[in-house]
């Protein structure tokens, strides 16, 4: 099967991509492998930063629902495949996927690749016992699926995901015992902290997890005090009864693909580690292959939006198309974006796309 | 200090409140301690008391001349980080936004709490709204004694229960 | 461990799914992926590592760690955290690489 664009991911980027793709008159193919499209949107209950542009103040679940009905207005021009997981990208724009057990070939003249991120671990004694589980992963289990993770949780890292979630654990009847923090200060939004400060639970600094406790679960965990040099202090260990340790000490792009076609990679710390070198236009070092969202940097969901609508106009145009206004609807949007990005919680993105060296 | 803790200082929650005698009508009071990008308190304000300057990452200044009290920026705030306070003779009225289930009930005795989860005090419930336009943030009236009204935050949640 | 109440989301009664885990019949809902099915019976023990044998559970929920890969219908390495749980499906505690590459 031949189709003009595929996009490979149906998170915020991918949607947005395709919407405004699809909007151009482009046709589109979606691939996830996930059974649901929207990625992290299908289990964001909490309400969006931003502006009104960006839908503030609406919740994940509820902007996918927008983005979805969007895309339903052309059902002649888009093809979704869920469950579906690309397995091979080859230079010929050549895609290869496998559902159902099924192994098959598609291609396209233009590839977004929009894969966004996983999370990452922790080193710690027992870090592989069933129990600890990545952060996002138990939002995904409680506002997916309805199931709680455990009863008793110890959230680990206090950036945005670490934050949120332990609220959204409290919301879903989760006891949580406590974040721990191995740096000095909350990384994420100070008003998610105190949001979670005020109900009883406490945030401990320069503290982090020395190892977990159980046979073939977690069943307690210590956690130790680190001085300046971030190593544990003995003698500061201190046990909490808990079955469930939450790991929310970010994200890395997920790049597979990309360096599967040999496209351009370079590791950028500020990112989240590995990135396709992208041009202003958000193209890959190789022709018609594109990236956005989280797989070029890990950002909000907000930002990568943006970004994939940025992509989709990218896109339709190198393919030749006609896209009305297009310069003004690009700057506005990476004015918009800019936006975002500025303020304390955007500078490590603006260092780590000063030193990618294009506007992104 | 409130990058450690998520608790601000009084000096820092002093200069988010107007003058006591301010409150002898219900204002909003906004806790927003850093610069993040976010405006939806300025746009969903009915009476354009708040403003968010030009660069949406700086923080929300609110005209109390302007606000009226009625609470629409409590449940648009994604950082829940609105209050509105009245000081009513001996009583201070909160309103608070609150997502958790059950919700209380009219004329329940709570459990206050302050911005570190403290037990404070002891409130009675006087109203529990949630309508369409909150978006499942409902708003809780709390009634305590006036002397709380700065430190009091918000209520127990029925979480690990 | 299911969720029954809550603030912003509505988790309706779904359809029940009977399945068997380790030949044992057990029952999940429609749109339960098998682990979080599994989770909700409180089974969080799903495979074990190849060399040391040493306990596996559900980490990532995007098909990307493999940390809850299971043997499905006879079939090893199933990423159980997004297969969406099926009416009768097998399935079984992996052991390393699952059968029939390792015992």
């Amino acid at each position: 099967m031949h189709k003009e664009v595929i996009i490979i991911g149906a998170g915020p980027a991918g949607l947005t991509a395709a919407s405004q793709l699809l909007k151009i008159g482009v046709e589109v193919m979606l691939i996830d492998r996930n059974d649901l499209v929207g990625g992290q949107l299908t289990k964001q209950t909490h309400m969006f930063f931003g502006s009104e542009k960006q839908h503030a103040s609406k919740r994940g679940i509820d902007i996918l629902t927008m983005l979805d009905e969007k895309l339903k207005q052309y059902p002649n021009k888009l093809t979704v495949f869920t469950q579906t997981t690309v397995v091979g990208l080859y230079n010929d724009k050549v895609v290869t996927c496998i559902k159902d057990d099924r192994y098959f070939k598609l291609s396209a003249d233009a590839i977004i690749i929009a894969t966004g991120a996983s999370e990452k671990s922790l080193p710690f004694e027992n870090n592989d016992l069933p129990g600890v589980y990545a952060a996002g992963a138990v939002q995904t289990l409680m506002n997916v699926y309805g199931v709680k993770p455990g009863h008793k949780v110890l959230m680990v890292g206090s950036g945005n995901i670490g934050l949120i979630v332990s609220y959204q654990l409290m919301q879903a009847g989760v006891h949580v015992v406590g974040l721990v923090e191995a740096a000095d200060h909350i990384s994420g939004y100070l008003v998610h902290a105190s949001k979670i400060k005020r109900l009883g639970v406490d945030l401990w600094m320069n503290t982090s997890v020395k190892k977990a406790i159980g046979v073939d679960s977690v069943e307690a965990v210590e956690i130790w005090q680190l001085d300046d040099q971030w190593q544990g202090i003995p003698g500061t260990e201190k046990q909490l009864e808990v079955d469930t340790i939450c790991i929310a000490v970010g994200l890395a792009p997920l790049t597979e693909l990309l360096q599967q076609i040999g496209a351009e990679v370079v590791y950028i710390r500020e990112l989240g580690g590995n990135v396709p070198r992208v041009n202003k236009h958000y193209e890959t070092s190789i022709n018609n292959v594109f990236a956005c969202g989280d797989v070029t940097g890990i950002e909000e969901a907000s930002s990568a939006m943006i970004a994939g609508e940025i992509t989709g106009i990218e896109t339709a145009l190198k393919l030749g198309y006609h896209v009305p206004n297009h310069t003004a609807k690009l700057t506005q949007l990476h004015c918009d974006l800019d936006t975002l990005r500025q303020g304390p919680h955007g500078s490590k993105i603006r260092q780590g796309i000063a030193k990618l060296g294009v506007q992104l | 200090m409130i990058e450690k803790t998520g608790v601000p200082t009084r000096t820092q929650i002093l200069k988010e409140f107007p003058d006591l005698i301010v409150l002898k009508k219900p204002k909003a009071i906004i806790e927003c301690y850093k610069d993040i990008p976010c405006n939806p308190c300025d746009t969903s304000c009915p009476f354009d008391a708040i403003h968010v300057p030009q660069d949406i990452n700086q923080r929300p200044q609110i005209n109390f001349d302007k606000c009226t009290g009625c609470g629409v920026c409590v449940y648009h705030c994604p950082g829940l980080a609105i209050t509105v306070r009245q000081i009513k003779a001996d009583k201070a009225i909160l309103k608070i936004p609150y997502e958790f289930v059950p919700l209380p009930q009219k004329d329940a005795i709570v459990k206050v709490l302050d911005r570190s989860g403290k037990h404070l005090t002891d409130g009675l419930i006087k109203q529990v709204r949630i309508n369409e336009s909150q978006d499942k943030t409902a708003i809780i009236t709390i009634e305590i004694e006036a002397k709380h009204i700065i430190e009091a935050m918000t209520i127990e949640v029925p979480y690990g229960s | 461990m299911r969720i029954r109440q809550h603030p912003i989301l509505m988790f309706t009664e779904k359809q029940k799914i009977q399945f068997y885990y380790n030949g044992k019949q057990v029952y999940g809902y429609d749109g339960d992926t098998i682990a979080s099915a599994l989770h909700a019976l409180g089974i969080k023990n799903l495979s074990h590592s190849i060399h040391l044998k040493r306990a596996r559970g559900f980490y990532c929920a995007i098909g990307n760690c493999a940390s809850c890969n299971m043997e499905v219908n006879g079939e090893p390495n199933v990423r159980t955290c997004i297969t969406p749980l099926k009416k009768d499906m097998d399935v079984k505690q992996q052991v390393g690489k699952g059968r029939p590459y390792d015992a």
